[in-house]
């Protein structure tokens, strides 16, 4: 029997979901030697008009990553669509938007000032900048257009699955990887990951406060954090609550915070929303107000809340609107 | 009339590098363009967030050395603060900084670019990639590889918390530091590290520096530049990778300027052109005279062989002795030779081994005094360090209250960004000749690309590793009349 193909794709992202599919490590000649990779662009060559020419649903995966900026990657990534029985959104930024989607809190004129006229060291007297179509010499040279707005792969196409993670780990990859092969699948839409709060699994979690208040929201910064306590208990922070398990507490163990790059749980798919009911609730003081009080004891809280889900997030969903009349 | 050639990603329509050729009436090369058509606006989109948060933002710059922009932020917020790092603290932000620096260069070499040389040059694309090294190099090596790496990343995991976007950087230190026995446990691993570095080295040895037709092709003119050179050095002008002071040397060697990482702005400036996204920085001191090398070109170069040639050695014993032998067989100091990239790449394999070892035999750092608490107000610092593919600038401004309100970053490909250009533009000299396009060319410019190991990721603030490439040959219409792909 024919092994089954398979493609890793990547759109605006910065390699790590790659890398992490590198570390698997030894078994990632297993993996190799039980599919047909016919696309990975950072390890292996391969030709794109094969793919096109490639009949439709042929391939049976396609793993996607990184988020949409340009037409050139919602054309891929409707390419891959047709040509795959499954498609995956691979990591954060595929599923959710993630850091880059931070963008869409900006816009894309301020990052064109930022970076070639108002940067430092930028020297740029005749206030040069990159063009679609640039005529340099005689010559004519072309970029590609940039969307106003970070999409997520779901807003441009069909997915059937969402592995979660900045990057999600090699086990998790392990495991989709062999359920997919098995044909064992849980319902389309799945996110392939435990369907329960990092809380739920985290070292710290006997000291999470429940009925306990903390007064004040405090930045890692001014204190010195205690390498056992639960980081909510010290009053720092920490995205557990909002957050789907499956890292296997990895900033945890670095005895950081979860900044909550695994996305939301099914229970509560707005990962802003919930941390800011979970800090209302042990936050201090009356309950009527426990939102704007939330709000206001937090330096950044676009960048907290949804710092990997800004393209699914509300916030983001308005930016869209605006940049689409 | 000029005839075009481009060499595309996967046919213009992926979006993260290509390269256009263009020739004369007489069908040779006139000029030749790196295009990076790809850009995130990190430095826009980290305004208004604290800048404790960047050591956690900024590494989804680039996956493939998250741990360089982890640790550029980290030492920059130490400066925003004004508070210096424990020794003990110093000491773990180098061991992680290491191990990053090796298993990158490793990764490089057997995975991503060293397919080239392992396998050879010649050898059909479908085998060259790391099953075609493992089957040169034999199936024993090819699991160290994969084992080493391993083990050197499970260092940084348990320190930093994660391998691909670590957060263990704090102003003034580090959040987690090491116990005694862990110390011991990552001593033995470090002890492998530096057997696999000499091992690698005799690989290069064997395979490369003993074939004829290698070593012409390195020290060959084809792939070469007289550029500048910049690097970070320690007080005795030996390459460091986390801190010192940055060194310029002139074509010839000899230095044109050593400076301090908050004077950056005094020495380097960026250019920019309407056809990329990345900007081009050059040397305030000698200007922007275009994509040219020579002593009067502002150019200069980042990344393993131009940090060995903006030193004067290297700190430890065996890569000090390879540095010698180096220099040695490419004629002196400082190599203009590109494809002596990599060869530096594996003397970096040794020394970051090799001070691994030499941290982890030192009981000091278990010592448990891991961070200062930051009590200034915290207002604008600067933070340098060596990522693999060259010298790394951040730069941020804050309020009182640390939130951010400028970022500027240079980040490392985008060093090489002009002589990248220029390599590829001289491979293309060489094998396009009125007109007819020798079939070598793809190769010939992939390999003069490849041994910057450039990360596009970084450049666009987006893409790593490998591109695929196209080569499409325009005649003087404008019209597709060759094709070739890989
Ligand atoms: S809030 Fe954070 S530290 Fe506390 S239990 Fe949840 S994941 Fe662990
Ligand atoms: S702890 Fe949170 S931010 Fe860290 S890896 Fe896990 S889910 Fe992601």
């Amino acid at each position: 029997m024919a092994k089954p193909k398979v493609a890793l794709y990547w759109c605006a992202s910065c390699g790590g979901c790659d890398e992490a599919v590198v570390d698997l490590a030894e078994n990632i000649l297993d993996v190799v030697a039980a599919v047909d990779i016919i696309l990975w662009p950072i390890a292996m060559d391969f030709k794109y008009k094969d793919i096109e020419a490639m009949e439709d649903g042929s391939i049976a995966v396609s793993f996607i990553n990184g988020a949409i900026r340009t037409g050139e990657q919602k054309h891929i990534a409707e390419l891959l669509r047709r040509k795959s029985g499954l498609v995956v959104a691979f990591g954060s930024c595929s599923s959710l938007g993630g850091i880059p989607a931070l963008a869409n809190l900006t816009s894309r004129r301020k990052i064109f000032d930022r970076s070639y006229h108002n940067s430092p060291t930028v020297v740029n007297p005749e206030n040069i900048e990159p063009k679609m179509k640039a005529s340099v010499d005689g010559h004519v040279l072309k970029l590609p257009e940039f969307f106003k707005t970070v999409y997520k792969l779901n807003d441009v196409i069909d997915v059937d699955y969402y592995l979660p993670g900045c990057p999600p780990t090699p086990e998790l990859i392990a495991n989709a990887v062999t359920a997919i092969l098995e044909g064992k699948l849980p319902p389309k839409g799945a996110i392939l990951s435990p369907d329960k709060s990092l809380c739920t699994s985290c070292d710290r979690n006997e000291t999470k406060p429940e009925d306990v208040t903390i007064s004040k929201i405090k930045r890692v910064i001014d204190i010195e954090v205690d390498p056992e306590k639960c980081f909510l208990a010290q009053g720092i922070i920490c995205m557990g609550p909002a957050t789907r398990d499956g890292c296997g507490q990895s900033c945890i163990n670095g005895n950081m915070p979860c900044t909550g790059c695994f996305g939301p749980t099914d229970s509560c798919r707005d990962q802003g929303a919930k941390m800011i009911a979970t800090l209302g609730a042990i936050l201090e003081g009356d309950d009527e107000n426990a939102v704007d009080k939330v709000i206001e004891g937090i330096v950044d809280p676009a960048g907290t809340f949804y710092r990997y889900a800004m393209s699914a997030s509300l916030l983001g969903g308005a930016r869209k609107e605006v940049e689409n009349e | 009339m000029t005839k075009k050639i481009s060499i595309d990603p996967i046919t213009r329509l992926e979006g993260h590098g290509k390269i256009e050729i263009f020739l004369d009436d007489s069908g040779n090369v006139k000029n030749a363009y790196l295009q990076v058509p790809e850009l995130r606006g990190f430095e826009q989109f980290c305004i208004d967030r604290p800048v404790e948060e960047l050591p956690r933002i900024t590494p989804r710059i680039c996956g493939v050395c998250p741990m360089a922009h982890h640790m550029a932020s980290t030492k920059t917020v130490d400066a925003v603060y004004h508070v210096k790092p424990t020794p003990t603290a110093v000491k773990l932000r180098n061991l992680v900084y290491d191990a990053y620096i090796m298993e990158d260069h490793l990764l490089h070499f057997f995975f991503l670019g060293g397919p080239d040389f392992v396998v050879t040059p010649s050898a059909p694309p479908e085998e060259r990639n790391i099953l075609g090294v493992i089957s040169k190099v034999g199936l024993e090596t090819g699991k160290k590889v994969i084992e080493t790496r391993k083990k050197i990343r499970e260092i940084v995991i348990h320190l930093s918390g994660r391998i691909i976007h670590p957060v263990s950087g704090l102003p003034g230190g580090v959040s987690k530091g090491l116990i005694e026995e862990k110390r011991i446990e990552f001593l033995k691993y470090a002890e492998d590290a530096l057997a696999f570095a000499k091992e690698t080295l005799q690989i290069f040895n064997d395979i490369v520096l003993k074939n004829d037709k290698y070593l012409d092709l390195i020290v060959g003119d084809i792939y070469k530049h007289k550029t500048y050179y910049m690097g970070l050095v320690d007080e005795k002008n030996k390459v460091n990778f986390y801190d010192g002071k940055i060194r310029v040397v002139d074509p010839n060697g000899k230095e044109l300027v050593k400076f301090e990482a908050k004077d950056y702005l005094e020495h380097i400036a960026e250019h920019v052109e309407p056809w990329s996204y990345m900007k081009f920085p050059f040397l305030k001191a000698i200007g922007w005279n275009g994509f040219i090398d020579g002593k009067d070109s502002g150019v200069y170069r980042v990344a393993p062989l131009a940090r060995l040639n903006a030193s004067d050695g290297m700190a430890t014993a065996i890569a000090q002795a390879e540095y010698e032998k180096m220099y040695d067989a490419l004629g002196g100091k400082p190599a203009h030779n590109t494809l002596a990239f990599h060869w530096a790449r594996l003397i970096e394999v040794m020394y970051a081994a090799e001070h691994m070892f030499e941290l982890l035999k030192d009981k000091g750092i278990t010592s448990d005094d891991i961070r200062n608490i930051p009590t200034e107000v915290p207002d604008e610092g600067i933070g340098v360090v060596e990522a693999a593919r060259g010298t790394l600038f951040h730069h941020y401004k804050t309020d009182e209250n640390g939130i951010i309100t400028a970022v500027n970053l240079i980040v490392a490909t985008v060093g090489n960004a002009a002589a990248m250009s220029m390599s590829i533009a001289k491979a293309a000299q060489y094998l396009i000749k009125d007109g007819e396009v020798n079939d070598g060319l793809l190769n010939m410019v992939e390999m003069a690309f490849r041994a910057y190991d450039p990360c596009l990721a970084c450049a666009t603030h987006s893409l790593p590793g490998q591109m695929p490439l196209e080569v499409n040959i325009h005649n003087s219409k404008n019209e597709v009349v060759k094709t070739i792909r890989r």
